[in-house]
């Protein structure tokens, strides 16, 4: 689904990705883990096109697709979906509005009929049902005065309105108590099939008691040093990442 | 069904203003250039009396006594008031089938979406089509009169109800009220008058559409509005010109009066041709709107849309005389390329427990300057007067300049008179989060003005508040990405 080829990105001249490999099959479920610092955000900001950071070298493809070719909003319709570490708040525009024309754009990206108001509105019902997220953050403003936890909740709920093939969640647990915790997490396991995959960036191993991953990567300093199945996680849980740092 | 759905997309994102064809149709038009000659054949064109006449000369004797106000944050070339045609209407082919419009006109509405078929326009809408400068037809007036409301153009109201016009023309806007309002009542050619007598709800909005067509003209309509007591009206008022390279001038006045618990809306949506990216052509829009809530209980609320215009200069303002009387000023502003705009609004409370609401909404974008200026000001016997003014300024890109001269002059110690002011920009960041959730980079724009302007706009009747989204969409085409 998802092929990074020797990786390089700038942000103003530096160097933050440093030649990143990964392949992820339908199917899998992906965490990467790693210090503060070491580029987790930045891959998924470049994975998502954010024009500010400069691929300068390597390849990317999804689904057969360069990816690095595709626009912003091409790549979304594609079906690759990024839950933000710090989403973004949209003064005035309303969910309800925000997620028609989301969902809208999708559909005719695929050669669907839009949606009539009605059937819109059963789907936000469905969704918000499943991901458990309170109709009184959906008929608000898109993230405006959400506490940070609703924000990350909003983020799962977009991800299930959107039915995307690669999610990527950049830290979706970080500032989430215990229930909200096991809400988003069930959310994405209940968004799991055998044909999409996703990238779970975490720094708990907390959060892979719920999604179990299958493949775990560490990201230090632009690379992803070290691969492994979900012991990974527990490993780095008892040690921290010095025996990472030091092995460099 | 596709195929209507390529159209609609394709109108939204094209960016060109879509309104600026020309209708080739015979006009007739007097010799460009302004004297007391002039105003004498205007008024025999338009076959008033002798009363009107007296108005208008007085008035253009004042306005030689004037001078173009300065004050305005704007930059206005000189203008020659010796090279405008200062009347024009469209000749009627068949002089002798009297009733029938001009099939050319007629499609010229169409096309700018506003059908002069009864059968076929907007349910609820009535309305008074002006080209250049005369009225063209007015729809529903018969259905209107049924409950005793006048709406008409202002020629026939002249004509027609002469002791009306003789109350209540130039009273809340004085010949000798400014430059431009002097200019007005000297040359005025036409507009639509409208009158809700006591008691009466006024089962349909009101509308005037106002259609620059001819070249080298100035457009100057006055519209008077009378809300006898117990009445209500919304009104609402569109405008569009064809893309020239030339300057054209549009001085208008609107004229509100409000007695006992009356309530008028009246809502624009201004979408005069701009110009060009690089500012040449466009509509010099110098223009006066006040409203008197002569009763008490009574209500004025305005709501403008300004997305057109080379040079905007408008202040729609209530004098909150009656006591209990509100006052209203909603706006949304935009000015992209090199548009200028200067507006806002004057409260002016009189009457005890007098309460005024403003909320302005510039966007600015390319080179353009859009300030907000505003007055208010609470009289000595003004008891317990209000005021809450939120004025918010949006900035696309760096290039453009939002400013705010919000005055406040308080002569009664019970006032309370808060402003709020905020300034900001469209970040990247939140377009970036709307393209990550498949939306382009126009429409993230679009949804994110939206969204800013979202008060003012709901204050629109409906399908004119759709209307008004797409066309500040449209405004901004191009500013961003
Ligand atoms: N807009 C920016 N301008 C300058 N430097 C940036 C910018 N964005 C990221 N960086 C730098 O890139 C590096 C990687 O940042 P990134 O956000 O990808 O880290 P991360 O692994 O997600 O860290 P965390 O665990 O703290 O979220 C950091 O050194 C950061 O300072
Ligand atoms: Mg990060």
């Amino acid at each position: 689904m998802l092929k990074i080829k020797d990786l390089h990105a700038n942000i103003k001249g530096k160097e933050i990705l440093r030649g990143i490999n990964l392949e992820i099959k339908a199917g899998e479920v992906h965490a990467i883990m790693g210090p503060n610092g070491s580029g987790k955000s930045t891959l998924a900001a470049v994975l998502a096109g954010r024009e500010i950071f400069e691929v300068t070298h390597g390849e990317v493809t999804f689904n057969d697709k360069n990816l690095l070719e595709l626009s912003p909003e091409d790549r979304s319709r594609e079906g690759l979906f990024l839950g933000f570490q710090y989403p973004i708040e949209i003064p005035g525009v309303s969910m309800v509005n925000f997620m028609k024309a989301a969902v809208n754009e999708q559909r005719k990206h695929r050669g669907l009929e839009q949606l009539s108001p009605a059937d819109f509105l059963k789907m936000m019902r469905e969704k918000k049902e499943l991901v458990e997220i309170d109709s009184a953050l959906t008929n608000r403003s898109v993230n405006e005065g959400f506490s940070g936890g609703e924000k990350k909740k909003n983020e799962i709920f977009q991800m299930a309105m959107l039915d995307p093939k690669l999610s990527i969640l950049d830290e979706t647990d970080s500032g989430l108590d215990i229930d909200a915790l096991r809400i988003v997490a069930n959310g994405v396991n209940k968004l799991k099939t055998a044909n999409n995959a996703s990238i779970v960036i975490t720094h708990y191993q907390r959060l892979l008691d719920y999604i179990v991953p299958d493949h775990v990567h560490i990201l230090y300093n632009g690379r992803i040093v070290k691969s492994a199945g979900k012991e990974l996680a527990l490993e780095l849980e008892e040690k921290g990442y010095d025996w990472i740092k030091n092995g460099e | 069904m596709a195929n209507d759905q390529d159209k609609i997309l394709d109108e939204v994102t094209s960016g060109d203003y879509k309104y600026g064809f020309v209708t080739d149709i015979e006009t007739d038009t007097i010799p460009k250039g302004l004297s007391e000659d002039v105003v004498r054949l205007i008024s025999s064109k338009k076959e008033e009396p002798e009363w009107m006449l007296e108005f208008r000369l007085k008035a253009y004797r004042h306005w030689l006594t004037m001078e173009m106000p300065q004050w305005a944050h704007l930059n206005v070339p000189e203008i020659d008031y010796q090279e405008i045609i200062f009347y024009a209407a469209p000749r009627k082919k068949n002089p002798n089938s009297s009733e029938e419009i001009d099939p050319e006109l007629k499609e010229t509405f169409e096309k700018l979406g506003i059908p002069l078929n009864e059968q076929k326009i907007l349910a609820g809408v009535a309305v008074d089509a002006v080209m250049d400068s005369s009225s063209v037809k007015t729809t529903f007036s018969e259905t209107l009169s049924e409950h005793g409301i006048i709406f008409c153009s202002m020629s026939e109201a002249i004509r027609n109800h002469p002791d009306l016009i003789k109350k209540y023309l130039a009273s809340v806007v004085p010949y000798t009220d400014n430059f431009f309002a002097t200019l007005n009542c000297a040359v005025f050619s036409d507009g639509s008058f409208c009158y809700i007598p006591k008691g009466v709800r006024c089962p349909m909005e009101l509308s005037t559409y106002f259609r620059i067509n001819a070249a080298n003209t100035g457009q100057f309509e006055r519209t008077l509005i009378v809300a006898e007591e117990d009445s209500y009206v919304s009104y609402l008022e569109g405008c569009t010109a064809p893309m020239r390279d030339e300057n054209q001038l549009h001085a208008a006045v609107v004229e509100i009066v409000a007695l006992d618990n009356a309530e008028v809306k009246y809502s624009t949506v201004q979408n005069w041709y701009p110009g060009d990216k690089n500012g040449k052509g466009g509509i010099y829009n110098f223009v006066t709107k006040r409203g008197i809530c002569r009763g008490k209980n009574s209500k004025i609320s305005w709501t403008q849309v300004e997305t057109g215009s080379a040079i905007t200069w408008k202040y729609p303002s209530c004098i909150l005389l009656g006591d209990n009387s509100y006052g209203e000023f909603y706006s949304v502003a935009v000015t992209n390329n090199h548009q200028q705009a200067d507006t806002g609004t004057k409260m002016i409370h009189i009457g005890k427990n007098t309460r005024s609401r403003i909320v302005s909404k510039g966007i600015s974008a390319g080179v353009s300057n859009n300030s907000y200026r505003g007055l208010v000001k609470v009289l000595k016997g003004s008891e317990n007067a209000r005021n809450f003014s939120q004025c918010d300024s949006l900035l696309l890109g760096d290039k453009c300049g939002a400013h705010t001269f919000p005055y406040i002059e308080v002569d009664n110690p019970t006032a309370i008179v808060e402003h709020e002011a905020t300034t900001s920009k469209i970040g990247e960041d939140q377009i970036f989060y709307c393209n990550q959730r498949g939306l382009s980079t126009e429409d993230a724009v679009g949804l994110i003005i939206n969204g800013y302007a979202k008060e003012v706009l709901n204050k629109l009747p409906m399908e004119f508040a759709v209307e008004a989204q797409k066309l500040l969409q449209i405004s901004l085409e191009g500013s961003v990405g």
